[in-house]
Order: C-alpha cells, then structure tokens, then sequence
C-alpha cells in the first residue's frame, strides 16, 4: 500500500509540473497577443468610415512644445465637431513622428522637421507623410527677474553656452551684481537632450555642428526651464515664448553684439527679425482621413490661429 | 490520503461543476471532486505567483540585455563608456558616450543619503523597538508607513519648489538643485524601510537577552549596545540594505531635484545627473533601435550589475557574520 500511494503521487506531481508549464506558455501567449492587438489598435479608429452618432477618434502625439497648443485646438475642436474627439500626448518630436510611421498616430505635432531618416522609415512602412506649417514658435531667452541685463546677442549666447564657450561669470557680460545670487557662476539651464528645443536652440545659438557645454541644469518640460530660473537669481534659460511668466524677464537677442537686440514677439517672429524663431509642423499620412484633413484646415483657419496666439504662440501669416 | 488519491483521475484541470460533487469516494473524509480540484487549481496558482518572481527578474534582464549588448559588444567604446565624464549622445558631429559622471552622480548621491538615512533609521528603529511605549510606538509605526507611501513624483515636487529655496537660503548657494537636495529626498523615502524593517530585526531578539542584560546590572543604553545591536547585526544590515537598494534604483525624485547636470560633483551643492534619472529622461525621445536607444539599455545592464553587486555583497555578509 504504502509503494503504491509513493509512485502515484510521483506521476502526479510530475503531471503537475508539465501543466504549470502549459499554464505559463499561455500566459505568456496572451501577453504577446495583447501587445499585437494594442499596436493595431488606432489604426482603424480614423479610417474615415465613421457612422453617424459614433464617435471617431484622431491620436494627435509628438512635441511638448506643441503640447498645450495641440490641447488647446483639441477642446476648442470638441465644440466645432461634436463626433470628433482628438486625443494629444506629448512625448516629443521624435515620438509623435515614430508613432506616425508605425501607424499609432493619426497626426504627429513636431517642432522640427522631419528628418532625412525618419522620411526613409516612413516611406518604407507606406507612404511619405504630408507636412503642414501650423504656426510658429519664437524660444525666448530667459533671466532671473532681479538680473538687470537687458539684451544678449547670438554670439555671446553661443559663449555661454558651447562647448569650448569663454563666457562663465556674469561681470563678463558686464552685469555687476545680480540680487539675491550667491556666485557671479552664470548657471545655464536646458533642457534634456533629445527635446526640440534643445536641439534648435543647439543648432541656432551654438552652431550646427557644435554641441553644449556639460554641467547645465537639464530640464524635462519648457515650463521647468521658466520655473527653475525663476528660482535661481543667478541662471539664464531658454524656453518657449509662451511660458513667460512675471517671475522671469524676456532679453532682447541681437544678431550682432552692438545692434540693438530685438524682443520676441509676434510682430518679429513674422519679419524674422528675432532670430530664434522656428515653424510648428503636424504631419499627416500621405493620404488622411477626412476627418484629419478636416481637423487640419481647422487648425491653419482663422478660428484655429486664434488659439495659437492665445496660447503663447505666433500665427501664421494672414 | 494515498488511497483517496488513486480513486481520482489525475489532476484535472479545471473541477466538475460542483453538480457532480456527490461523487467522492465512499471512504475516508469525505471531500468533493471540487474541493480537492479547487485545491490543486489554487496550489498551482500560488506556485505560479512564486515561479513569477524569477521569471520576470529573468524577464526584465534578458530584455534590457536583448537592446544593449549588440551595442555593448558592436561599436560601443567601453573604455570611454566608463572613464569619460562626456555625455553627448545627441551631438551632430562628435557623439560620445561617457557616463563617468553619472555613476559618480549616482553614488555620489546615494552615498550622501545613506550617511543622512542610516543613524536616523536605525536610531528610529532602536527608539520605536526599544524605548517607546505601545501607544507612542503605535502612533510612530503608523505615520512612518505614510512617509513609505508617498510616490517619489511628491517628493520630487517638494525637492524643487520648498527644498530647492530653501538650500539657497541656508547655504548660500547659487543652485538649490544638487547632490544634498536629491539625497535628503533619497533619505526620508529610504528612512521608513530602514525603520520597519530594523524593527523587525531587534524584535526577533528574545526577551531573555534583554532581561539578561538588565539583571546583570547594565542599562537600556547599554543593553541595546552591546547586547541587542550585535544580536540583531544581520537584520540590521539587511535593512541598511535594502534602504541602498531604495537610494539606486530611484529615478523621478533624483531626477527632478538633482539639478540634472552631467557633472562630476565636488560638493554637496553641486547639479549631478544619475544613471537612473538619464535613462527615465531620454528614452522617451531616442528613436528605438538607435545608438542612443542601446547605449541607455547599456546604462540599464550596468545599475542591474550594481544593484546585482550589492546583493551579492549583503548576502555574502550576511552568510559570513551567520557563520562566525
């Protein structure tokens, strides 16, 4: 009795463990389906076929700069189409234009164009994209509010902040005493660095093969490059025109040292007499929806540029 | 037992439904298919939950291996990887990819935590197991648990808009971003761990060693010094530990007030950037497949290998003062 109860619960056991085995390739199994099932998954939610009453979707990803303009066109949006609803994300350039060529985005936002690679990719998973100019973004340069310098110029913002750069102190620049600073340190801040601003500003302001100087603060969003120089009396920043708050002053930037430098604003992102100013792009499939071909003429509309200046940005020409 | 088993059929998988639960065996306790069906679905349940552990551990790392060691072993200049201090992983003409400077900004800030966190976690340990009366320990234990379960974006919140004035205020300098900001956040979340588990360990001494000591004339003081701090070495190091564990691996309260400059720090107030905060910023944006993309999974295998060397470290430890 007691030999037989020993080999049975030994077969047991051994079946057992193949059936545990069996459960975790299922697992396993469903997991990867899952993923598969999610990719696809927006692809068909703006084909365009949207039956009266239904609500169709349009996944709108890509620049954080762009981030608060595209949610701002996307509630303003919901009141002209009720049936449309534009989801944003951010993430950056880089992702809105990645989910485009892999088909998880209806529209990328970028704040940049799209590069010669990245065309390549989206050529091979279909067709070229279209690129629409939908407004402008001027990157304002950003000191401490107590700081009493006034204008910069180009040259002297690449010293500061290329590598190589001469520029460190403050009383190089010919500001004497910053209130509330504890070193005359010029303490640059920037921003992570694969950000589109980071890299126009790196292309504009240190020259296009150059890269920053190690050591400046990097921040994750445009709006914690305004807040953090607005706690540090002794930091300069770059960041979106749009993010200027009273805590912070805006320099006039010169093309020159000597010329008088100029204040960013609409009127002079539009004459391009600032010049730190570049075009906001949305990308669409080679062939878009009607409703994302809609939602885009929307955009570059007289209503859809309205919010664009109401949120910080620079409309189009009219 | 044996003998019920043989009248079953062997180990189905899903039970009858309890219609046919009537039909056990005649002898012995009396059980339903579905009892004893439900017991070995739950068994395998619960063996799955323990296998999964290992499984994802193995998961994650023949993941984050899967990106990076083409990388690691195909282009990647170990040599400036880990000794330059020049992290460029987006430039235009001249990529190079040093991480010298976030590893010393990792340890740089770990290290200064720990020095914060481990005399007031186990001082706290100490005070909460040893002097405090139960309603007291009570009130302590349940507010600690709470400092545990704030998410490291609040403390990362609080690290840039109260602490980061503040350290202006106090220490007279220009950026309130930096090492001590980044490692005082890094010891109030590792500080609970240290003191739940600390507790623990000086718990698991017996009472005896305690009125041993005392009878023998020795004071509180001294009875936790020379009797209960030795007795409980091996929990106590475990829950040093485990607060190191914490300090590496966290990534949104470093990364948001550290200042987040590649920087190799020659004081407290100096910005740093950690291993961890790095790849949480760029991964986002690298395109997948890239360079970029690798050399962060490259970063990922190296804090596995840290975290993996600091284990090692403590078990060993832990093995050796069990033996001696």
């Amino acid at each position: 009795m007691q030999f037989t109860s020993h080999v049975v619960s030994r077969t047991r056991r051994s079946v057992r463990h193949g059936l545990a085995l069996g459960a975790l390739a299922t697992f396993a199994l469903a997991l990867g389906s899952g993923c598969k099932k999610k990719d696809g998954a927006p692809e068909g939610s703006a084909n365009g076929s949207a039956e009266v009453g239904k609500k169709e979707s349009i996944q709108n990803i890509g620049s954080d700069t762009m981030v608060n303009l595209a949610q701002a066109w996307a509630e303003e949006y919901a009141k002209v189409e009720p049936h449309v609803s534009i989801e944003v994300s951010g993430g950056g350039s880089g992702v809105g234009i990645a989910a485009l060529i892999n088909k998880t985005a209806n529209v990328a936002n970028a704040s940049r164009k799209m590069e010669p690679e990245e065309l390549e990719k989206a050529k091979a998973a279909g067709e070229a994209p279209n690129e629409f100019v939908v407004g402008f973004d001027g990157l304002a340069v950003y000191v401490h509010k107590s700081n009493p310098l006034e204008s910069i110029s180009m040259e002297e913002l690449g010293e500061i902040y290329r590598e190589g750069g001469k520029l460190a102190k403050w009383t190089e620049l010919g500001v004497k005493a910053i209130p509330g600073a504890r070193s005359d340190d010029i303490i640059r801040v920037s921003r992570q660095n694969n950000s589109g601003s980071y890299q126009y500003f790196r292309e504009t302001v240190a020259g296009k093969k150059a890269d920053f100087k190690a050591g400046s603060l990097d921040m994750n969003g445009s709006k914690d490059v305004v807040e953090q120089v607005a706690k540090t009396p002794g930091a300069i920043g770059y960041s979106g025109l749009g993010y200027a708050t009273p805590e912070v002053k805006v320099l006039k930037v010169s093309t020159k040292k000597g010329e008088p430098g100029v204040l960013p604003s609409i009127a002079t992102v539009h004459d391009k007499s600032y010049p730190i100013s570049r075009p906001l792009f949305m990308y669409t499939p080679g062939t878009p929806s009607p409703a994302v071909k809609k939602y885009l003429d929307w955009t570059m509309s007289e209503a859809g540029q309205k919010i664009v200046e109401k949120t910080g940005y620079v409309p189009l020409l009219k | 037992m044996g003998e019920q088993a043989m009248n079953l059929p062997p180990a189905p998988v899903v039970g009858p439904r309890p219609l046919s639960a009537s039909a056990g065996s005649p002898r012995g306790p009396r059980r339903s298919r579905f009892a004893l069906a439900s017991e070995r679905v739950f068994e395998w349940v619960i063996r799955l939950c323990g296998i999964s552990a290992i499984l994802f551990v193995f998961g994650i790392f023949f993941f984050v291996l899967r990106e990076g060691v083409g990388f690691l072993f195909g282009g990647l200049n170990l040599v400036q990887f880990l000794f330059s201090t020049e992290w460029y992983p987006t430039s235009v003409a001249n990529v190079r990819y040093g991480v010298l400077a976030l590893i010393a900004g990792t340890f740089s800030v770990t290290g200064l935590a720990m020095l914060i966190a481990v005399p007031f976690g186990l001082g706290a340990a100490i005070f909460v197991s040893e002097f405090c009366g139960g309603r007291v320990r009570e009130t302590l234990k349940i507010v600690i648990e709470l400092l545990a379960a704030i998410p490291s974006v609040v403390w990362g919140f609080i690290g840039i808009s109260v602490m980061n004035p503040l350290i202006q205020e106090i220490f007279h300098v220009p950026v309130g971003l930096n090492v001590l900001n980044g490692a005082l956040l890094l010891a109030l979340m590792s500080v609970p761990i240290m003191v739940s588990i600390g507790e623990d360990a000086l718990k698991a001494v017996p009472d005896s060693f305690r009125e041993a000591s005392l009878a023998m004339g020795a004071t509180r003081w001294q009875t936790v010094r020379r009797v209960l701090l030795p007795a409980a070495k091996n929990g106590l190091l475990a829950a040093v530990l485990l607060g190191v564990g914490r300090a590496v691996g966290e990534t949104m309260a470093v990364l948001m007030a550290t200042g987040h400059a590649v920087n190799i720090p020659k004081s407290p107030f100096d910005p740093v950037r950690t291993l961890t905060a790095t790849i949480a910023a760029e991964l986002g944006e690298a395109s997948v497949g890239s360079n970029h993309y690798q050399v962060l999974f490259v970063i990922g295998i190296l804090l596995f290998s840290i975290t993996f060397a600091v284990n090692l470290v403590a078990d060993l430890i832990v093995k050796g003062t069990a033996k001696g």
